[in-house]
């Protein structure tokens, strides 16, 4: 008998326990592991950020307050036109902080990220040159990433095998790849600053990336279909643990789950199907959003549903038990030095689209420094061990926001460099008071 | 009594020999291991209880000297190999990530797939059984990281683990040393349970009131070598002090191997 009463509490808490039984499920038990009811999931919710567990939130508050202070002060800041060319200038530290991703939750850095996407984007630029090589534009984008992913694995080659740190392997990388970058740039007729310019189609295409758009009725379509997939992974996945009796968030909080994700993407393909032109038209959402989208999607499955993502995570959560698992430390490390390299390639393509071309004043270490504030601002631990793709998307937008609207209020450039600094201090501040606040609630934590 | 000595017991150690350099940490170490058993290995530090323990494991190869499992000779050339006979060790740091919850934790290595993606769902009900079985009830969701457990259930965590995979022999290193009274009970029940499935448990500790209390067998080790082991009914409190500390005891208790 009295096992009987005992083992029901394996499952989580039982309904007929009240606010109190679910503030005490300290901390960093994720609501939806132990509500019942829609009221217990956000009681759990607000429980979990009081003791210093708080997600997504901080940088959701922060993107608010940066809008209404710009918007403010700016009447054009919240324009469609504005909107939309704020996240095509986000998308490339997005990318790249998603990049920084991998490193980061390995409990690594990688400095070299800006040059050596910049490496692969220009060796992409100069490929598809039709006065040159005029390569076509999928094996250009194929020649360049490889590029990146050779750079990336001597990278963790050299950090795992000879057991250097990784600060210094990237630091040495990121010099290298600068110098590289810049003989790469002197090949051709344009000595320097190869461009998008001219009439190839695989010139035209790259351009695309970044400034091409989709028809407004196929982006509503589009919205629609991923819409209606996300919606069908996330409640047959909830239901279904429903079914099988596993503890499952309530249904109420899957279908708002579902409809803020509808009402994001209305609202993301409303601004960005109205005419942002003076003259003519201009209109639909951007190729670079499903770009990211992508992006986002295919390293969000990796890192959280696949067998080497949790890896990823043991080992920077704690990588003796990791290796204990027989777990191979240096094949994961060393692939995740390779997809870091690989996705900034992907970053800096956008940006060499974004600029219509590569040039030698390209900020390679700059970008570095927004890519890893851009992670630790959206939730990244700098630690090791916790992260998501989404925190990059989170943070570049955050990043993007404020460079946006310091732009739009003609500030220079001193004060760019001294706010995004200030916020990425703000952000790492958070990441510190919040992992001390849940380290009060666990044992050993060092 | 009378079981453990007809029943051909699960690992047999015989005249084993480890050394390092010019250090002998082991010498002619003879250890029964039986089913369904708890045998406490005891000594002070430096007997040669670790380096013993990570013979069997597969972490240091043995010198000399034979290994018997369920009576057939075998070696045992790495980890992986203990792993494949039933032999998995609780190791005093445990060896588990914090960033990750239970379910994660106790299939680290060995996840189920469905269609090339982590089957969660199947890894979390098998989890749940396995903790169900054990008696692990304090947790208040497997869901839970384990940082925000208590060293009793990070403990039994981690024994889960190593019993999850079908073992037949557990080796947990000091499971009480740094835990308070309640939970140093309910790793001392979760032993127990474990020996009532029919595992043999190595259990190394220092503390004589846990090696009382849960033990049905007692070793003690002795500058690398195993000085006595017999029935925990044999010896007393004082008895195993005097083995521990000079390796031979005037009192009634227990038999001298080595004298």
């Amino acid at each position: 008998m009295v096992e009987e009463t005992k083992t029901a509490d394996v499952g989580g808490i039982g309904p007929e326990q009240d606010l109190t039984a679910v503030r005490d499920v300290v901390a960093e038990v994720p609501p939806g592991v132990v509500a019942q009811t829609l009221g217990q999931y956000v009681r759990g919710y607000v429980a979990r950020i009081r003791a210093g567990e708080s997600g997504v939130l901080p940088v959701v508050v922060a993107m608010i307050a940066i809008v209404v202070v710009f918007s403010v002060l700016s009447p054009v800041y919240l324009s469609a036109g504005n909107l939309v060319n704020l996240f095509q200038q986000s998308a490339v530290i997005m990318v790249l902080a998603m990049a920084e991703a991998f490193a980061l939750i390995l409990g690594e850095i990688d400095l070299s990220v800006g040059f050596v996407g910049a490496c692969g984007a220009a060796i992409t630029v100069q490929l598809i040159q039709p006065a040159t090589t005029n390569w076509a534009w999928p094996l250009a984008i194929v020649a360049g990433l490889f590029f990146c992913l050779v750079f990336g694995m001597i990278q963790g080659l050299l950090i795992t095998q000879l057991r250097l740190p990784s600060f210094i392997v990237t630091l040495a990388g990121y010099l290298v790849a600068n110098g590289v970058f810049l003989r790469i740039l002197l090949f051709g007729p344009f000595s320097g600053y190869p461009n998008l310019l001219g009439q190839s189609n695989n010139l035209h295409l790259i351009y695309q990336l970044m400034w091409g758009n989709i028809d407004p009725t196929a982006s509503w379509i589009g919205a629609a279909v991923v819409v209606a997939g996300l919606g069908a992974v996330i409640f047959l996945g909830d239901s279904r643990r429903r079914s099988s009796g596993l503890v499952a968030p309530p249904t109420s909080v899957t279908l708002i789950k579902i409809a803020a994700i509808a009402v994001i993407a209305i609202v993301v393909v409303g601004i960005c199907n109205v005419n942002r032109a003076n003259l003519g038209t201009l209109e639909g959402v951007p190729w670079v959003i499903p770009i990211v989208l992508a992006v986002l999607g295919a390293w969000t499955v990796l890192l959280q549903r696949t067998r080497y993502g949790r890896y990823v995570f043991a080992i920077g959560g704690n990588p003796e038990a990791a290796r204990r698992a027989g777990i191979n430390l240096s094949l994961i490390r060393t692939t995740g030095f390779m997809l870091c390299s690989f996705t900034a390639g992907i970053g800096m393509l956008l940006y060499a689209s974004y600029l219509n071309g590569m040039s030698n004043n390209i900020q390679g270490g700059q970008y570095v420094l927004y890519a890893v504030a851009a992670a630790v601002i959206g939730g990244t631990s700098l630690m090791g061990g916790r992260g998501k793709a989404m925190h990059g998307v989170l943070g570049g937008l955050v990043i993007g926001a404020i460079y946006n609207g310091m732009y739009l209020l003609g500030l220079s450039f001193e004060w760019q460099y001294i706010v995004t600094g200030l916020v990425l201090l703000a952000a790492i501040i958070i990441d510190a008071v919040s992992r001390r606040g849940s380290a009060s609630g666990s044992v050993t934590r060092v | 009594m009378a079981v453990a000595v007809t029943q051909e017991p699960l690992l047999r150690v015989r005249e084993v020999d480890k050394h390092f350099g010019p250090v002998q940490a082991l010498y002619h170490v003879d250890l029964d291991l039986p089913a369904g058993k708890v045998t406490a290995l005891a000594g002070d530090n430096g007997a040669g209880k670790s380096v013993l323990t990570k013979c069997i494991s597969g972490v240091y190869q043995i010198d000399h000297g034979q290994v018997f499992w369920d009576g057939q000779p075998v070696h045992i050339h790495n980890t992986r190999d203990a792993s494949r006979l039933g032999i998995e060790t609780v190791y005093q740091d445990l060896a588990l990530c914090d960033n990750l919850d239970i379910v994660q934790n106790m299939f680290l290595g060995r996840e189920r797939l469905r269609t090339g993606l982590l089957d969660e769902d199947d890894m979390e009900r098998a989890a749940a059984d396995t903790l169900k079985g054990l008696r692990v009830t304090t947790v208040k969701s497997i869901r839970q990281p384990v940082s925000s457990l208590s060293g009793g259930q990070r403990q039994s965590i981690a024994v889960a683990k190593a019993v999850m995979w079908n073992s037949k022999l557990v080796i947990m290193d000091e499971p009480t040393a740094a835990l308070g009274v309640v939970q140093t009970r309910n790793v001392l029940d979760l032993i127990k349970t474990l020996r009532d499935k029919g595992l043999a448990v190595m259990v190394i500790s220092h503390n004589l009131n846990d090696v009382f209390e849960v033990a049905d067998r007692i070793a003690v080790m002795y500058l690398g070598r195993l000085v006595v082991q017999d029935d925990a009914s044999k010896f007393d409190r004082q008895s195993v002090v005097d083995y521990m500390t000079t390796g031979g005891s005037t009192r009634s208790g227990g038999r001298d191997k080595d004298s």
